[in-house]
């Protein structure tokens, strides 16, 4: 085939240009791994060479992983080509490496070693580690208690909003009803409801139940109506002459049409119904992550703190890309939707 | 070959045309507390299996008389019938393909070809009919596409698939080739003859072109002004294939053309 001439006859002319490319090429793609690698020993050599400021007992195991880091970042840039996908997406996250090494480094020496930064208030990378490896087990029930919560609150919420949406959306009658109450309650903040709630619902697990389900209720609600109002009367009219009866027109029309509607509104919900999660631990519920901050504050425990925020930031965004993977798969009709 | 298996296929359970009797029909919108007259004793009958085109200005009320016949909505006054029987709501023995292909962006392609049997509960047990359609349209290595993937003609045509896969008594198009460019159009106006004359349904046409009604229809309807009305109801003798430098046509088309006000520039 001519393609195939084609590049035979730049292949047999490259030899001679190939020498310093390479080079240069090479030096691109490992050179950055390089640097990674390097400025994650510096990170290693900080937290070994200086005596710290404070009592850590985690100082000596953070500077030996943060060897063998820069040794996985080494040899992975470097050897990418043999290792695959892993190897690929090791040198694309490169840089990163090299910005976390640098920002660790400065972070080790500013607390731990020269306390520039105050010490209580500003705790060094190996205390964190120590709240990891030291109390797992409270901040792993926190974290267990936290999902629950979560889950049940916003699992109830988005049921019930899709389902009171779609029936606004198509119903006049209901419209009639729940659009008033939806517009006198639903801008209200959800922990606006808190100091009632805690007191006519049994136990305060039910109740913070209760304010996430309704903050992650009014955005869905509120969305899924609007994506139902807004579907083509054109949809309808060729479904209708297709034979379709009401119940079609519901679940095989409106709702797949309001679907992208529907993901903006659990989307809004999950983002509003997180901080309900955090205030309603912090003030009512005692346990979860939010009770933990709380606790530790109580104790003047800075680490703690870090720590545990560190791991809600990673929930939260796993939990918002767990929604974008299902709306990517739902969704997947649709043409430049974001990546997240 | 596989299109002309295709057409066995449904040749099968062909349904013969149904004959239409539009009776004294009179339809007007509400705009702003004002009454806009749209059609006026608007009168046709059609009989089972003809290729009737519809000319007439834009604006006339000529969707708004498809619709009717369609049943997606009531006439003020005035009857509809399908074989005697009086039209009151849509049934997919009347199809229409309108202008804008509608296909339903989160379906595939076979899913929308598939939504006339899927809605009347008999999907199951007919899913040969899709895949036949797809063939007589052939779209068939594009059944699992996304509209958004497909060209305006390809999506024309998924339209007319999903129409025709319901074997309509009644086929009826709201100018579906207006959009496309002029050889698409020209390759599936001679589909859509050939369909016609295998399937003996009977078709009710739109357009505003009229070569493309001189070159289809058995009959052409020139509608007046708004609010519509028959100005002339011109029957064209001629076998097809019909050729567009067929000097009787080229008369008839003259004609037409002025009766639409155009004769000056023709
Ligand atoms: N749903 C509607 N409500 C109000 N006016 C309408 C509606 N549909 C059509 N009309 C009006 O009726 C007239 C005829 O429209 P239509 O039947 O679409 O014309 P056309 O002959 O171009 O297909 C137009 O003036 C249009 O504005
Ligand atoms: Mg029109």
């Amino acid at each position: 085939m001519s393609t195939y001439s084609l590049s035979d006859g730049l292949a047999s002319g490259a030899p001679r240009l190939s020498r310093a490319p390479l080079l240069g090429s090479w030096v691109r793609e490992s050179g950055i791994g390089i640097l990674a690698s390097v400025a994650w020993i510096a990170f290693g050599l900080c937290c070994l060479w200086w005596e710290d400021v404070g009592d850590w007992s985690r100082t000596h195991s953070l500077g030996i992983a943060a060897f063998v880091i820069a040794a996985v970042a080494l040899f992975g840039t470097v050897g990418a080509d043999y290792l695959g996908p892993a190897g690929r997406a090791l040198r694309q996250r490169a840089p990163w490496l090299v910005v976390l090494g640098v920002f660790l480094t400065l972070w080790e020496v500013a607390t731990a070693k020269f306390a520039w930064l105050p010490l209580p208030f500003f705790p060094p990378p190996q205390s964190i580690i120590e709240v990891y490896t030291d109390d797992l087990p409270k901040l792993l029930d926190s974290v267990f208690a936290s999902v629950k919560l979560q889950l049940g609150g916003y699992l109830i919420g988005a049921t019930v909003g899709f389902l009171t949406g779609v029936s606004i959306g198509w119903s006049r009658a209901v419209g009639y009803w729940v659009h008033p109450v939806l517009r006198f309650i639903g801008p209200l903040p959800a922990t606006a409801w808190l100091p009632i709630a805690f007191f006519t619902f049994p136990s305060s697990w039910s109740a913070s139940t209760f304010l996430i389900a309704l903050a992650t209720g009014f955005p869905v609600t509120v969305l899924t109506w609007s994506g139902v109002a807004s579907v083509s009367n054109a949809y309808y009219d060729v479904a209708r002459t297709l034979g379709a009866k009401p119940s079609f027109l519901v679940l095989k029309v409106a709702i797949p049409a309001a679907l992208p509607h529907v993901f903006v509104g659990l989307f809004m919900g999950l983002g509003s119904s997180f901080a309900v999660l955090v205030v309603a631990e912090m003030i009512g519920v005692k346990a979860g992550l939010g009770w933990y901050l709380q606790w530790a504050q109580g104790w003047a425990a800075y680490a703690n703190m870090y720590a545990a925020l560190i791991v809600m930031s990673l929930l939260c965004s796993g939990a918002i890309t767990l929604l974008f993977s299902i709306r990517d798969r739902l969704l997947v009709w649709q043409k430049g939707t974001v990546k997240w | 070959m596989v299109a002309s298996a295709a057409l066995a296929e449904i040749d099968a359970h062909r349904a013969a045309g149904a004959a239409l009797d539009i009776e004294q029909v009179s339809h007007a919108f509400d705009i702003d507390g004002a009454e806009l007259p749209v059609l006026s004793e608007v009168s046709i009958s059609v009989e089972p299996g003809e290729f009737v085109a519809l000319l007439g200005p834009s604006g006339c009320g000529k969707s708004t008389l498809l619709r009717l016949v369609a049943g997606l909505d009531k006439p003020r006054s005035g009857t509809l019938r399908e074989d005697e029987v009086r039209i009151t709501r849509p049934h997919p023995s009347r199809v229409v393909v309108f202008q804008d292909p509608t296909l339903f962006p989160w379906r595939t392609v076979w899913d929308n070809v598939a939504l006339g049997l899927e809605a009347q509960g008999i999907l199951k047990s007919q899913r040969h009919r899709v895949d036949a359609a797809l063939d007589l349209v052939g779209l068939s290595d594009f059944r699992t596409a996304y509209p958004h993937q497909l060209s305006g003609g390809m999506a024309q045509r998924v339209a007319l698939a999903r129409a025709l896969v319901n074997d309509p008594k009644i086929l009826i198009l709201d100018e579906p080739l207006g959009k496309l460019d002029s050889l698409t159009r020209i390759t599936m106006q001679a589909e859509l003859v050939s369909l016609w004359q295998r399937k003996g349904f009977t078709t009710l046409l739109v357009t505003h072109d009229a070569e493309e009604a001189l070159v289809l229809a058995n009959r052409v309807i020139v509608f007046s002004d708004r609010p519509a009305r028959v100005k002339a109801d011109i029957r064209v003798d001629r076998p097809y294939p019909r050729h567009r430098g067929d000097p009787y046509l080229a008369d008839l088309r003259r004609q037409i053309l002025g009766l639409l006000g155009l004769d000056a520039t023709w």
